[in-house]
């Protein structure tokens, strides 16, 4: 629900990046979003499009990484990924396990253009 | 013309982690204990505030944070009942953030026990925005349904405790108050679970004394 701010903070980072390489533009930003994240992909990629014009990343892809959530157990220390809508240990059904991946929004990478020799 | 790609792995979130631990280190040096109370829209958050101020008053000081998209209204209710509160407007954000917080935090005076935080009415994204709080509650009122825990379940997820409100209307529902706490416990084993109706009182001493625990815990960990 709050897409427009995150892509906000996405394009302080594209800026901030660009400016450190000394880059004209930003051409692909790849970014990790957790199933969990409370984020829908569809959603940031309409506000990126949005964002974008006028931009430095005017001309830019988004890529979008889905990251599953996995689950670890504290009892029998098994690591696998989430299985349909349960939150217990798919190896021991235990049901004290620790969300270990699923709740990302990273900015992985980008692909800067710098102009010139 | 050269192109380069750039490994940034910058969490988004990062600024807002960082601004809630800074919130959690002041209040928990002032020995303020934080509590954020998440539910949909008209769950109950601000008359269960009312009705903690009137229990809690003689015995603990508190203080409200209150969140919401627009108008000062909610604010205005807990000032009516003698409790010191700020009203934060979003201006149409879905949740509160550390930061809206942090700007608040010099205002709220050094000698109060509770500082509750009323989060903009969303069982969505205020769950994803750590605010610095000690205890997060998430509020689920009888006519919502009992499917919700299962439905939302990063809020259940994140939460301390869950309290089932307007327990009052149960009787006219077809709410099962034990298959949402079952729902909610085969998700986050361990949530505390409490019943009230803020409308009549009950239950809101068991949840204060919770409370009141929770803070001697902070104190005695801080001493
Ligand atoms: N029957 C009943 N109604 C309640 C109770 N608590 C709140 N309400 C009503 O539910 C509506 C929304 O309450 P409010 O506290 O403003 O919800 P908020 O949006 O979560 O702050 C109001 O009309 C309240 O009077 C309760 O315990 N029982
Ligand atoms: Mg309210
Ligand atoms: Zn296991
Ligand atoms: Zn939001």
């Amino acid at each position: 629900m709050h897409e427009l701010s995150l892509i906000a903070s996405v394009f302080d980072v594209l800026e901030e990046n660009a400016r450190a390489h000394g880059a004209a533009r930003v051409t692909k930003v790849v970014l990790q979003v957790g199933r969990m994240s409370g984020v829908v992909p569809d959603l940031l990629e309409s506000a990126f499009d949005t964002y974008k014009q006028g931009t430095l990343a005017e001309g830019a892809r988004l890529e979008i990484v889905d990251v599953p959530v996995r689950l670890c157990c504290s009892d029998c220390g098994g690591e696998a990924a989430r299985e349909d809508s349960d939150f217990s240990c798919a190896a021991c059904g235990s049901r004290r396990v620790e969300i270990v991946a699923g709740r990302e929004l990273v900015v992985e990478r980008i692909e800067l253009e710098t102009d010139g020799a | 013309m050269t192109t380069k790609t750039i490994s940034v792995l910058q969490d988004l979130l990062a600024t807002n982690k960082q601004a809630a631990a800074a919130i959690r280190q002041e209040l928990s040096s002032r020995g303020i204990l934080c509590i954020n109370l998440l539910s949909s829209p008209g769950s109950g958050k601000t008359t269960l505030l009312e009705s903690l101020a009137d229990r809690l008053r003689g015995r603990y000081r508190m203080a409200v944070i209150e969140g919401d998209i627009e108008t000062e209204r909610d604010a205005e209710r807990i000032r009516a009942k003698g409790i010191p509160a700020w009203q934060i407007t979003t201006g149409g954000a879905c949740h509160l953030e550390a930061r809206m917080i942090g700007r608040v935090l010099s205002h709220v005076p050094a000698a109060i026990d509770f500082l509750f935080i009323e989060n903009v009415g969303n069982l969505v994204c205020p769950a994803s925005y750590d605010l610095g709080e000690d205890l997060r509650c998430v509020l689920l009122s009888s006519p919502e349904g009992d499917d919700k825990p299962a439905k939302y379940p990063q809020a259940f997820l994140s939460a301390d405790c869950l309290i089932l409100t307007k327990a009052d209307l149960v009787p006219y529902l077809p709410f099962d108050p034990a298959k949402a706490a079952a729902e909610a416990l085969s998700i986050k084993p361990g949530l505390r679970i409490f019943t009230v109706s803020a409308l009549r009182g009950d239950g809101v001493d068991e949840l204060a004394a919770y409370f009141a625990e929770a803070l001697e815990r902070l104190r005695s960990a801080r001493a």
